[in-house]
């Protein structure tokens, strides 16, 4: 029986070592607000945090997660608060929204490393994620007003 | 989603409460339809629908259900927007759900329930506004009963009726107004008086899309549902001869192995069991007769075609004459490969057959046509068969095939397995398995006058129909769709000799319209070549355009908008160039100017888009815009990268790193400007990507000196020695 933590709660499951934990999480546990978009490490939907760092899900195995603190898009914030999401409202950002957790969640990991990102820092950070609807300038803007809520307002 | 146990749940406009008439809430629901069921809109007999897009519950709860899907245009909100304009709504009392299939959701143009064609929003204008105005006049009739008042006397606020100091709200006079005969006329609000409309809201279907939420086929789930992933053919066409699946059988979670028509299919507990289930597998597979398919080959093959004329899609005058008199020929040839889609949710379907009906959950832009096809394949009458439709991870045309490939696929694996099953495509399968936008070859002769015009036009154009061998096809040699954007080109109606060919020759390769269809490869082709009119001329690439489209007034005001707001002709930065491209498509106007530039080892860059559109009335800017983004983006991948190529018969591409998109760091600054227009509506979704990819190029040529005619462009650029 293998344990993770996800989002701060403990979960449990019978699981291969070597399925991905995005289909643990999708298929395991039903937390679906993380994608499938190409299995590869290509597209960045599956992006979640796997002790604070955001990793591929779609190609870490379990045996890397197991007992490890995971946080995905349902856990980001309690109730859509977090500056990114407050952002990413403002800016009107997504549009089919497939892509959207995958985006929320990369860019998290900038804001929280790097809390005043230029547009090089968030090409760097942001291009190993697909949109296929193109919202990156939307993507971009948002992050920069994030960078300014959390700054003016102290939001998380 | 909720869907009735019929489809035609409510004629169109017909007044009175949906009694007993059993509606279905199944566990696999939006958040916003989930909250429904909870509230009075979702319980028959405590609402009021008057027609079949509004159901207002007792509890004022508002219910829209939408004929059309959203795929990420928008239209969650655009529409939902034209019945808020006439209901006097209460926002946050709103909720809204696909439509199921049915009757009553059959686009007002097209004559079948699709989302396509960029028509939305200009062809539902006014029936979604005289669906609130018919419930705002019932529910203030009902009011002015209670009040013992005239109804001219009563207004409406928020979701109230308001009459002095009297007031009702709506879901109050909700049983009320649905025992009343239905108006026979309704008056709509003049725009004077719009509160929305032109103005815009937040997108209703964001807040689901920042947390996880939003629920879209691939998240479907229910108690025995099981995930199937299905062996395809690796040669497009190939047949199943034989298969061995012990080893698959012995992957643990693997629950059955089924041949379908389309391959064969692992079921298992869960998607990481059905893939190593798939991966086990050994079939031996009937290759012939397509095992030789290649696509330089086929190229050479649309070259010869294209020494043919090839049927008329347009004639007038006489070109042989017009060219032999001109003062200088003109000549080009493009070769444009086949496009997937590639939307970001890769192809899934669930299907549940049970007690003599099917219920299926997919994203899909035609669920009538997908309704008839499973229908067809399990002896079902078309009601047994019931679509629930979540949001769409992206469509771009993929998800409306005619020939419902994917829906069918799924329905022939549970059938075959007895089991509930949730089909998912590998990305792979997704890349491979697929319906392009065809392939497309353009061969230009183009003679002009003295002062450089074009004087008369030779064109021939080969690939493959679209519609052809589908209830689409128009029956007539041409299939409009191969030939749009050059028939109907403004420059076209300005020579006096044209002839444009068409050869549409028949491949085993799957091909399906993509978004703005025949446009991605038409307007491409047109507006480089005139571009190469204008600079072989000596003339200003924008001038010469405003020159010939002088005739064009929605053109000419796009690009000049464009223009203006890219400030054409003012100095660039330092190794900066300008391209423009100007293009009507799916009823809309729009002019995009690229500024790029070349680094020092000749790898491109693309500063900034500047984009006008005219789609008369925009109803949510802000929406348009977004949609002129997302085009550009689309256009950019399409020009930089797009290609699938075959070999051996088989798709040589097969995931994103072979098949790149655009990411962020290739994403420009894009400045949109909508031009204030009050000619006819048009569409948003797809008039914005025909213009990128010859405002790249036509960038290209000021910053190389080449003309490139054939896609993708690629990244790297040598400057001319």
């Amino acid at each position: 029986m293998a344990n993770f933590i996800i989002n701060g709660k403990q979960y449990e499951a019978d699981v291969p070592a070597d399925m991905p934990l995005l289909c643990v999480l999708r298929d395991v546990f039903g937390l679906t607000g993380t994608k499938y978009g190409c299995g590869v490490a290509q597209c960045g939907a599956c992006t979640i945090h796997l002790n604070g760092e955001a990793v591929r899900s779609c190609v870490t195995m379990v045996s890397r997660a197991i007992g490890q603190k995971i946080t995905t898009i349902e856990g980001l914030s309690a109730d859509s608060t977090h500056a990114l999401q407050t952002a990413w409202l403002q800016e009107d950002v997504p549009q089919c929204g497939y892509c959207q957790s995958g985006q929320l969640m990369a860019a998290a990991e900038l804001l929280r490393e790097n809390p005043q990102p230029t547009d090089k820092d968030i090409d760097d950070a942001m291009s190993g994620n697909i949109c296929r609807c193109g919202t990156y300038p939307r993507i971009r803007k948002a992050i920069h007003l994030a960078a300014k809520l959390q700054k003016e307002g102290g939001i998380k | 989603m909720s869907s009735s146990s019929h489809v035609d749940r409510r004629q169109f406009l017909k007044s009175g409460a949906l009694l007993g008439s059993g509606l279905v809430i199944s566990f696999m629901l939006p958040a916003s339809a989930r909250e429904l069921a909870r509230r009075g809109a979702g319980k028959p007999g405590l609402y009021f629908a008057p027609n079949a897009f509004l159901r207002v519950g007792v509890d004022d709860s508002i219910n829209i259900t939408l004929s059309h899907v959203e795929m990420g245009q928008g239209v969650w909100t655009t529409l939902s927007m034209l019945i808020a304009e006439e209901l006097d709504a209460d926002w946050k009392n709103i909720s809204i759900e696909h439509s199921p299939a049915g009757k009553s959701y059959v686009h007002t143009a097209y004559g079948l329930q699709i989302t396509g064609g960029s028509s939305s929003t200009w062809s539902e204008f006014d029936r979604y506004r005289q669906a609130g105005a018919t419930a705002r006049v019932l529910l203030i009739q009902a009011a002015a009963q209670k009040f013992g008042v005239s109804p001219g006397d009563c207004k409406t606020e928020n979701g109230m009726v308001i009459c002095g100091s009297q007031k009702a709200s709506y879901g109050e006079l909700a049983m009320a107004a649905a025992a009343l005969p239905a108006p026979t006329n309704v008056t709509l609000r003049t725009p004077d008086q719009w509160k929305y409309i032109g103005k815009g809201v937040k997108r209703l279907d964001a807040p689901d899309k920042v947390n996880g939420n939003a629920k879209y086929g691939i998240d479907v789930h229910f108690p025995g549902l099981l995930t199937a992933v299905v062996a395809h053919a690796p040669v497009i066409g190939g047949k199943v001869i034989s298969f061995d699946a012990s080893a698959t059988k012995a992957v643990a979670g693997v629950r059955d192995v089924v041949q379908v028509p389309t391959g064969v299919a692992v079921i298992a507990d869960h998607f990481w069991a059905a893939k190593k289930g798939r991966d086990a597998l050994k079939i031996t597979w009937d290759d012939s007769p397509n095992a030789s398919l290649n696509s330089v080959a086929q190229f050479a093959q649309y070259k010869k075609l294209a020494d043919e004329k090839g049927a008329a899609a347009l004639e007038k005058g006489n070109v042989d004459n017009g060219l032999s008199q001109a003062a200088k020929i003109i000549e080009a040839e493009y070769s444009l490969p086949y496009l997937a889609h590639a939307p970001m949710e890769p192809i899934n379907c669930t299907v549940k057959i049970s007690d003599g009906k099917c219920e299926i959950w997919t994203g899909t832009q035609m669920p009538g046509v997908d309704q008839a096809a499973a229908a067809k394949i399990l002896g079902l009458a078309n009601e047994q068969v019931s679509i629930i439709t979540p949001y769409l991870g992206g469509g771009f045309g993929r998800r409306a095939t005619p020939t419902s490939d994917f829906v069918s696929e799924a329905v022939e694996i549970a059938k075959a397995s007895g089991k509930a099953i949730k089909m998912i495509w590998t990305r792979e399968d997704d890349m491979r398995a697929a319906y392009y936008r065809p392939a497309f070859l353009h061969r230009l002769r183009v003679g002009v006058s003295k002062d450089g015009y074009p004087v008369a036009w030779k064109q021939t154009i080969v690939g493959q129909s679209i519609t052809a061998g589908t209830p689409f096809a128009s029956g007539k040699p041409i299939d409009d769709s191969s030939v749009e954007g050059v028939n109907d080109s403004p420059y076209m109606s300005e020579v006096a000799d044209a002839y444009v060919g068409l050869h549409s020759p028949t491949l085993p390769v799957h091909v399906l319209w993509y978004r703005s269809v025949g446009h991605t490869h038409t307007g491409y082709v047109m507006e480089t070549f005139i571009d190469r009119l204008a600079t072989t001329a000596g003339k200003d690439p924008v001038e010469y355009r405003r020159t010939l489209l002088k005739n064009h007034k929605r053109h000419l005001a796009t690009l000049n908008l464009a223009a203006e707001k890219a400030n054409w002709g003012k100095p660039l930065p330092k190794g900066h160039y300008h391209g423009v491209a100007v293009h009507e498509a799916f009823r809309s106007f729009v002019a995009q100017v690229a500024e790029i530039s070349l680094d020092e080892r000749g790898r491109l860059k693309i500063h900034k888009v500047t984009c006008a559109v005219d789609c008369g009335l925009a109803v949510n800017p802000d929406g348009v815009r977004a949609q002129m983004e997302s085009g550009i983006v689309f256009g950019i991948t399409m020009a930089l990268y797009g290609e699938i190529t075959i070999d051996k018969g088989m798709v040589q591409q097969s995931n994103f790193h072979d098949y790149r998109i655009a990411r962020m760091n290739e994403s420009p600054v894009i400045d949109v400007h909508i031009v204030p227009s009050t000619d006819q509506m048009g569409g948003a979704g797809e008039p914005c990507v025909p213009p990128t990819a010859p405002a790249i190029a036509n960038a290209l040529f000021a910053a190389t000196g080449k003309r490139l005619t054939n896609l993708p462009l690629g990244t790297i650029h040598t400057k001319q020695a």
